[in-house]
């Protein structure tokens, strides 16, 4: 059963289609990857998805839901997460803040009970500490939960980033290319991390990557995108003996 | 540790109530004035501290306040007490009006429309009837509880010392919940709040909105206290002066933005005789204060523990710097 | 007929004013991006440096000040503010280029109290008489009063933004400030000295603020230390008008807002011209951030 659904997008910045006529499922549970050369258009895709760029046609649909005109927080709030590209973290906060920033959108305290600290407040907070600490906890950061998030090692902000979206309880979790710039320990821990999400949080994960070795360790299903346009996709080994991703990884061979 | 500190906050509360016996006529204008600002950049400090949009016509707020509490105890025979929630629910539907249409600017964008705004609430102030034109309103009456008439300058330094206390607890309240939380999130990384499901329109309405509460109060009191307003009190300078305690002192900062505020208005007092050295001071103290201590005389700590971790090396700057 | 003319080139002149300013606003905002809040103070600066040359040369200093005079004072008046622009950015700007937005806006607007109020210091808070008057002389069309020195004031404002284009256009600087605009990264790895392409857009853009001080003391014949303040949010408004970012745009949006306010200001009041102009700039900035000339653009995340 498919959970995300992407129909006929695209996306025209000025003369530049930097999206054509993309179609795509993701299945419920699965582990799946976009990728594509540089400026294939794969964040684009993720940042219509999520509401931040509006395509310039086509459907999108979270379990039946259109997120077609939808605003990034309301997507989040139906069980979206992503992550970026270029951390995105909250920099001056702690590391315990930024996750706490996950469960704004399950949590409904308004200015009163902040002002007079009402019993439910005060659960609300209990409860919110809680699930941050817990998410933190399942990245592996807690030594670091009381620092401000720039002065966290590189590989400790990447995860730092995945628990924050954790702590939005997402249905499908969007990664952009999470191993970037990890070392290879790391990187395996990164593998053990995305498997634990799906396995233990039953959460679908969706992420673009360019590490090929990865890829084809966890991922189950892969769509690749060329200039817009999707070329192939399937299993690992399908799509990466396919000729036309060779291709656009490697370059055609200029025959005169 | 906690507890020492609540001790002293108590302490310094109890030398606030006793000023009025240890202090001339003189000095208790200056503190009374300072009060006022701490109201002020409480206010202000919700919107530049906690949510990152520079406010370059807060004064507007301060208006709202001081007028609509004169209209309605002058031409309308109000009493001062009911004036307040009008003039707080008309300063926050002017935040609203201000903040909508600056929802989606960016932020230098959004510094130079609410100066614009600032300066339409002047020149309304200065053109309208009801405003009392450029010689303003006077012959406001004082308030009463019962039958007691607030009117020494010691029982408008107590109406101003509890609404300072009650701002600076609303504001430090707001900064430790869910909303405040969100709005600092708004602050440090717009998109990435948006993405943790932080619905960020409706949030930084709200910030406008309370700050321009709490400055319309300042207002009401403003106006009872001089009994007679006019809008030169409410010019671009005052804005800005309220921005430069908030600055001085640390974005974010309650104790800061509170010795910020009064820096900037008793340092003028102590350096009598350079009145017109004091807008220069104040201009380059802002240009030296960005370049060499952005974050103010007092930061907002947002590490709570020392990080003394020996074994971990810190990223490189690029990932800090953000634009 | 008469009076809709005669309202029409007075709002000409102030547009030509408005323009030259606009250019300083959107060049250096096209450059590094940075709203100058101070911008508008180097049109004061001009106006009072001006002032003080030419009382000099009128008053006891004995040179008797021909036309060749007042362009000479004209020339150095500008050189000095642009200098003084490039200094304002090298002191107060520089270090702040990578830090966060709100830490250099607030600069921009200690820079300007700064300006402001040292002015006052050195040339006192009332009004000053200009030294030199214009002719009041002119030529009647169709039954409005254009002045010679009205046509004077707009043709040399042409001058200077016809000699702006051509030195963005044509020299090797101009192609530099455009260059940088697009990439700054890629231009210093191209061996572009940044910094010094940005001090020279301070240099030009202070100039050129200065040029429409120094004419606006000559023309309205007072000036105040507090005259760049109010002009310099009009500027911006007009740049914002034309695009910011957009040379020819400011131009335009200079001029555009120069004539709606002179017509504003005849059928609405004098008191109600600034918030025409405020309402004007939130009107655009809501619905047409991007201006008359600019291109839509979808934020990059
Ligand atoms: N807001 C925008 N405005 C204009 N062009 C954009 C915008 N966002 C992306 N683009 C362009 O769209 C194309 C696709 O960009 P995108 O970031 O989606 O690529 P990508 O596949 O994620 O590449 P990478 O692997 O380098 O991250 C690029 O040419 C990029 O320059
Ligand atoms: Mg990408």
């Amino acid at each position: 059963m498919s959970i995300l659904t992407v129909k006929n997008l695209k996306l025209q910045f000025g003369g530049l289609l930097a999206v054509n006529d993309l179609s795509f499922t993701v299945e419920k549970n699965s582990i799946s990857s976009i990728i594509g050369p540089n400026g294939a258009g794969k964040t684009s895709v993720f940042n219509m998805i999520t509401g931040f760029y509006r395509p310039t046609s086509g459907e999108i649909e979270l379990d039946g839901t259109s997120l077609v005109n939808k605003k990034p927080s309301q997507i989040t709030k139906l069980g979206m997460a992503r992550t970026f590209q270029n951390l995105r973290l909250f920099p001056n906060l702690s590391a315990l803040d930024n996750v706490k920033s996950g469960m704004h959108c399950r949590t409904k305290e308004a200015v009163w009970g902040a002002l007079f600290h009402t019993k439910s407040q005060k659960e609300e907070e209990r409860l919110i500490e809680e699930v941050a600490q817990e998410c933190i906890d399942f990245v592996g950061v807690r030594k670091y939960m009381q620092r401000s998030a720039k002065n966290l090692p590189y590989g400790a902000q990447r995860y730092l980033e995945i628990a924050r979206a954790l702590a939005t309880k997402p249905k499908i979790l969007l990664l952009d290319e999470p191993a970037a710039g990890l070392n290879f320990e790391e990187k395996q821990y990164l593998i053990q991390l995305i498997r634990r999400i799906r396995d233990e949080f039953h959460i679908t994960v969706l992420m673009i990557e360019h590490d090929m070795g990865l890829i084809k360790e966890i991922s189950e299903h892969i769509t690749v995108i060329d200039y817009g346009c999707k070329i192939a996709e399937g299993t690992p080994n399908e799509v990466l003996n396919n000729e036309k991703v060779i291709e656009a990884y490697l370059g055609k061979e200029e025959v005169i | 540790m906690k507890k020492y500190k609540k001790h002293s906050l108590l302490l310094l509360v109890l030398a606030m109530f006793l000023l009025p016996f240890l202090l001339d006529i003189y000095w208790l204008d200056v503190i009374t004035l300072v009060l006022f600002y701490v109201v002020l950049t409480q206010g202000l400090n919700i919107v530049v501290g906690y949510t990152g949009l520079l406010d370059l016509g807060y004064a507007a707020f301060f208006a709202v306040g001081a007028y609509t509490t004169a209209i309605l105890m002058t031409t309308f025979h109000w009493s001062f007490w009911l004036t307040l929630p009008v003039a707080a629910l008309f300063a926050a539907i002017a935040g609203i009006i201000v903040g909508t249409p600056t929802l989606r600017l960016r932020s230098d964008y959004l510094a130079i429309v609410t100066l614009g705004f600032g300066e339409i609430v002047r020149i309304l102030a200065i053109n309208l009837d009801i405003t009392g034109s450029a010689s303003g309103i006077y012959g406001i009456p004082r308030p009463t509880i019962g039958s007691y008439v607030l009117s020494s300058q010691q029982d408008f330094y107590y109406l101003i010392l509890i609404i300072a206390i009650l701002s600076v607890l609303v504001v430090y309240r707001l900064g430790h919940s869910r909303i405040g939380r969100a709005w600092v999130y708004i602050r440090e990384d717009e998109d990435a709040a948006e993405a943790m499901g932080i619905n960020r329109i409706r949030l930084k309405l709200l910030s406008y909105a309370t700050g321009a509460v709490i400055g319309s109060l300042a207002g009401s009191i403003f106006a009872v206290k001089m009994s007679a307003i006019a809008p030169l009190s409410f010019s671009f300078l005052q804005s800005v002066m309220i921005l430069l305690a908030v600055v001085l002192g640390g974005l974010g900062s309650i104790p800061g933005v509170v010795i910020g505020a009064a820096l900037v208005i008793v340092l003028p007092e102590v350096l009598r005789g350079a009145e017109d050295w004091r807008y220069l001071i104040f201009g380059v103290a802002l240009v030296i204060m960005m370049i060499f201590r952005p974050q103010g005389i007092l930061p907002k700590k947002y590490e709570t523990e020392d990080r003394s971790d020996p074994e971990e090396e810190t990223n490189d700057k690029n990932h800090s710097i953000s634009v | 007929m008469d009076v809709f003319l005669q309202i029409f080139f007075d709002g000409l002149v102030m547009g030509a004013f408005y323009s030259l300013i606009a250019l300083g606003y959107t060049m250096v905002y096209g450059i590094i991006k940075l709203l100058n809040f101070a911008h508008g103070d180097f049109y004061m600066l001009g106006a009072f440096i001006g002032y003080a040359l030419l009382s000099f040369f009128t008053g006891d200093g004995g040179l008797n000040t021909g036309l060749l005079g007042i362009g000479a004072v004209f020339i150095v008046t500008m050189i000095i503010v642009g200098l003084a622009g490039m200094g304002v950015e090298r002191i107060a700007y520089r270090p702040l280029l990578t830090a966060p937005r709100l830490s250099i806006l607030i600069t921009a607007i200690g820079v300007s109290l700064s300006l402001e109020y040292a002015s006052m210091i050195g040339w006192g808070a009332s009004y000053k008489v200009y030294p030199i008057k214009l002719p009041k002389n002119g030529l009647e069309i169709i039954g409005a009063q254009i002045s010679f020195a009205q046509i004077g004031l707009i043709v040399l404002s042409a001058l200077l933004m016809i000699g702006l284009r051509l030195f963005i256009e044509k020299t090797i600087y101009g192609k530099a400030m455009r260059a940088i605009a697009l990439d700054q990264a890629a231009c210093s790895l191209m061996g572009i000295n940044v910094y010094r392409i940005i001090s020279l857009t301070f240099f030009i853009g202070a100039f050129l603020a200065a040029g429409a001080g120094i004419m606006s003391g000559v023309y309205y014949g007072t000036i105040n230390f507090m005259m760049g303040f109010i002009i310099g949010l009009k500027a911006f408004t007009a740049a914002v008008l034309g695009g910011i970012g957009n040379i020819t745009g400011a131009m335009i949006g200079g001029i555009v807002l120069g004539i709606v306010e002179s017509y504003g200001t005849y059928y609405l009041g004098g008191s109600w011209k600034d918030v025409l102009a405020f309402g004007i700039l939130i009107l655009f900035l809501v619905f047409k951030p991007t201006g008359i000339l600019g291109a839509k653009e979808m934020e990059r995340m």
